[in-house]
């Protein structure tokens, strides 16, 4: 039920010089490629999780409902005023840094004095139910999407076909990573959040303010969920409910990356992305979202710190 | 003494109550206050007492609702046996997930549970030779009055509550609130944590079980989203939470005022019904995270105590 869109099928009109065998391959590479696409939302969709649970130890159970909320953004942005993704994205990003900031200080800090890691586990998971439920109330459960004009265009290369928009968001996605790694590597405040995911402690006993840095690391993980909310609109439909749908793929990739490490939710993701992809042609598309949860479970069988190593953010 | 006789009051009025009261809406809701109150305090015995947070109970819920109505469908199997044998699979289900989840440190059995609920829904949903799939199950056959089913869900709810009772009362609810507390430090002291986790979880997969085999009697259909929906695991959250997370009579008082109002809500909007269990989760936690039986028994401790030092001092003024 993960509300997705089927992307266009390779095309039929290969080059005949295209040995058999070739012909043969290509659904295959066709669900690698479109794994690696979609992967590179799990990426940043992971990377906001991740950046929370490792500065503040909170699982953000909200999360899903943030890339909803971004999703709402993507959709209002282009129907309303005719503007593109980018322009959304734009718009998006201090908006979420608003209410990522906003929900920290008024909700998670405050039940996490009182009722510590448990109570912020279960007001996050309330906040996500409130959220999805308001959002029912005020959109109805209708599956919205983007016009198909828009979504469906696609670039052919050698018998695979590239998404424009798929593309495009692929390529904003890389640029995300990348720029929040730079941040988290080369500024004073990236190097904090780090220090401060590492040993709360020493952080703060060499200068760190932690509740600013806390309320930066929720503001940076919220904002990565809506911007992937806005990136992942001309792929999926957009309804309340969707949230669950990522949230329970973000944990799978988080957990499969190691949990906490920037590094392991990219390749994470990208990883997860391409295995999703590719089982679903040996599956019945019934079980797509039953995929997640095996890798899920193999991982923390053989290697319950994750795939990447154990290094925190 | 004066304890033993309010049990015993509330033991009278709790059995003599659907002979006095025929209305029917009456005694569904007292029907729904009983089974959410069964199914808060399993909950709450490993996320209160134990401290492990489960979003996916409602995947035992399903499992035991679904079990009984198959054998009773398929091989006419009486629901009572089916209830049990729903139960314990309910039970073997849970134990290689807290298995594979509890040796770790950290939230991991928290993650496994929302991806474990999502997964078992998708092959009840998907399975349809078997469970009907989207279309879910009808019984057909009268299984009872809802007298009877009265009955049947106070006895489920007390020996419920007995088994609990037993569980925190023993040393054993001392080895729950150590690790909820500190896990290292219990397991330093030779408390075995993960196993006690195991333990817990099977418990209370258990009786989530016998609760969803009663209510797919109960209601005679079942669907993949009425029995496997995130929306019960929230409910359980909420009676917990509301009454008083990690205390005995928590869940019966947060089922007491949670199954009426949403049945209230229920009657207005269907979409506004769940808002509130958002909603409800959010200001507790936020405003009165102990819950309302905590609270009311701190303030009841004041005041015994303001008594008893106003007492001492006109004792003292006397002298």
């Amino acid at each position: 039920m993960s509300g997705r869109r089927t992307l266009p099928k390779p095309s039929p009109s290969t080059p005949e010089s295209t040995s058999k065998k070739r012909m043969k391959l290509i659904p295959y590479i066709q669900a690698m490629v479109n794994g690696l696409l979609v992967g590179s939302l799990y990426s940043v969709i992971a990377m906001g999780l991740t950046i929370i649970f490792g500065v503040m130890r909170v699982i953000n159970m909200a999360h899903g409902e943030l890339i909803m909320l971004g999703m709402y953004v993507a959709f209002w942005v282009f129907t309303v005023f005719g503007m593109g993704q980018m322009a959304a994205l734009l718009i998006s990003l201090p908006l979420f840094l608003v209410l990522g900031a906003a929900i920290y200080g008024g909700v998670v800090n405050r039940v996490e004095r009182r009722a510590g890691e448990m109570g912020t586990l279960l007001v996050t998971a309330g906040l996500s139910y409130l959220i999805a439920n308001a959002a029912q109330l005020v959109w109805k459960a209708d599956f919205r999407s983007l016009p198909s004009a828009l979504t469906t265009r696609s670039l052919f290369l050698g018998g695979i076909s590239l998404n424009y928009s798929l593309l495009w968001a692929f390529l904003a996605a890389v640029m995300l990573t990348a720029a929040t790694y730079l941040f988290l590597i080369y500024t004073d405040a990236g190097r904090a959040i780090r220090a401060t995911a590492q040993d709360r402690e020493a952080a703060q006993l060499m200068g760190v303010q932690i509740h600013r840095i806390n309320m930066l690391a929720f503001a940076l993980g919220t904002a990565l969920a809506g911007m992937a909310g806005v990136l992942l609109t001309p792929v999926f439909y957009v309804y309340p409910y969707v949230g669950r749908v990522f949230l329970v793929k973000a944990f799978v990739v988080v957990v499969v990356g190691g949990m906490g490490s920037i590094v392991g939710a990219w390749l994470g993701g990208l990883l997860f992305g391409i295995v999703e992809s590719v089982a679903c042609l040996f599956i019945p598309s019934g079980y797509r979202d039953a995929v997640g949860l095996v890798v899920f479970l193999l991982v923390l069988l053989f290697k319950p710190s994750g795939l990447f190593g154990r290094s925190r953010v | 003494m004066r304890k033993y006789a309010l049990v015993l009051l509330a033991g009278v009025i709790l059995v003599v109550y659907p002979l006095l009261v025929r209305n029917r809406f009456f005694l569904h809701l007292s029907i729904m206050v009983l089974l959410y109150a069964l199914l808060g305090m399993s909950w709450n015995l490993l996320g209160g007492y134990t401290g492990q947070i489960s979003f996916g109970h409602a995947a035992f819920f399903g499992t035991g609702a679904y079990t009984s109505t198959i054998l009773l469908l398929r091989f006419g199997i009486s629901p009572w046996l089916g209830m049990l044998v729903g139960a314990v699979l309910a039970l073997l289900l849970s134990v290689p997930l807290g298995w594979l989840t509890f040796r770790l440190r950290g939230p991991y059995f928290a993650l496994a549970t929302l991806a474990f609920a999502e997964i078992v829904r998708v092959i009840v949903y998907n399975w349809d030779t078997l469970t009907g799939g989207g279309d879910g199950l009808n019984i057909l056959t009268d299984l009872g009055g809802i007298v009877r089913f009265y009955y049947i869900i106070l006895a489920l709810t007390l020996a419920g509550l007995l088994v609990m009772r037993g569980c925190v009362r023993s040393r054993w609810g001392f080895f729950l609130n150590a690790i909820r507390e500190d896990e290292d430090a219990a397991e330093a002291l030779g408390v075995p944590a993960t196993r006690m986790k195991v333990i817990v979880l099977a418990v209370s997969a258990f009786f989530v079980a016998l609760g969803g085999s009663f209510f797919a009697s109960y209601q005679l259909y079942i669907n993949p989203d009425l029995v496997y929906e995130s929306q019960l695991s929230i409910q359980m959250i909420v009676v917990t939470i509301v009454g008083g997370i990690g205390t005995l009579e928590g869940p019966v008082v947060g089922a007491l005022i949670i199954v009426p109002l949403s049945e209230y809500f229920r009657s207005l909007s269907p979409v506004a019904n769940p808002l509130i269990y958002g909603l409800f989760i959010v200001v507790f936690m936020l405003f009165l995270p102990e819950g309302i039986v905590s609270r009311v028994r701190h303030w009841l401790a004041r005041r015994t105590a303001a008594a008893v030092e106003e007492e001492n001092n006109e004792i003292s003024a006397g002298v």
